[in-house]
């Protein structure tokens, strides 16, 4: 029945994505949590989730003409010269390490959208009163 | 100091997107969307689209290089299911958010997160 709870996570996690909040966030901790899937399988499976899904969406939004060409190339450039050593040093370091930096990072992000939820609820509380 | 920081902006930026994709194969969006809002400046549903466009290749050279390290089980049945929910879910997603007042929604999101975070690092 384990194949009923991976649909259901990538559904939880399609839902967190398609409101633009990044899936990988729930998928991860969802698969290495509840499933005992290894931290480096649970990464894998998010980039390889991501790539259809951001298919799929990007084609809309070249429609509509949403994508900024400036800048564009040279952001994808230094990301891969980002992304390769980072990639290179995920699939050689202690998985256990890998998931404790993940955890940190899972924190941060936390940290972000509280204070940009409380922000927002001030702003409304704001808006309400005047 | 400052202005130099500016010309280097977007190199920075991607950089910094690419090095979080690749280490933890999630997380490049997370940076990207409010670094563009704020650095470049592009509006929200610009810098969503954006980011998406540059965390596709990052995501596919991630992905290779995963998936030909031999340190990594792939599981292809698992990303089949993961993917039949998460096309569903993306749908379900993109409609409610139009339902759901955005503060609640950090909020909610955030201590997920943090409970998240927390189990893994005292698991």
């Amino acid at each position: 029945m384990n194949w009923l709870w991976y649909i259901l996570i990538g559904l939880a996690a399609g839902i967190v994505s398609g409101m633009g909040i990044g899936g990988g966030a729930v998928l991860i901790p969802a698969l290495t949590i509840l499933l005992s899937v290894g931290q480096r399988e649970a990464q894998h499976i998010n980039l390889l989730f991501f790539i259809p899904t951001a298919i799929f969406a990007l084609r809309t939004h070249v429609k509509e003409g949403n994508i900024e060409k400036k800048g564009l190339l040279k952001l994808a450039l230094f990301g891969v010269m980002g992304v390769v050593p980072a990639a290179l040093i995920a699939v050689r370091m202690d998985a256990n390490w890998l998931r404790k930096g993940f955890a940190v990072f899972l924190l941060c992000m936390a940290v972000y959208e509280l204070v940009k939820g409380y922000k927002k609820w001030k702003q409304g509380k704001k808006n309400n009163l005047t | 100091m400052k202005t130099s920081l500016k010309k280097h902006i977007t190199a920075i930026i991607g950089t910094v997107a690419g090095i979080a994709n690749g280490l933890f194969g999630a997380g490049g969006g997370t940076i990207l969307v409010p670094a563009l809002e704020r650095f470049i400046p592009l509006d929200t549903h610009k810098a969503h689209a954006t980011a998406l466009a540059v965390m596709l290749p990052l995501s596919i050279v991630s992905a290779v290089i995963y998936t030909l390290s031999n340190q990594v089980e792939v599981q292809w049945l698992t990303v089949l299911y993961v993917s039949v929910g998460g096309l569903v879910g993306g749908i379900i997603g993109a409609k409610l958010l139009k339902k759901l007042s955005a503060a609640w929604l950090n909020i909610l999101f955030g201590l997920f997160l943090a409970v998240g975070a927390i189990r893994m690092l005292f698991a």
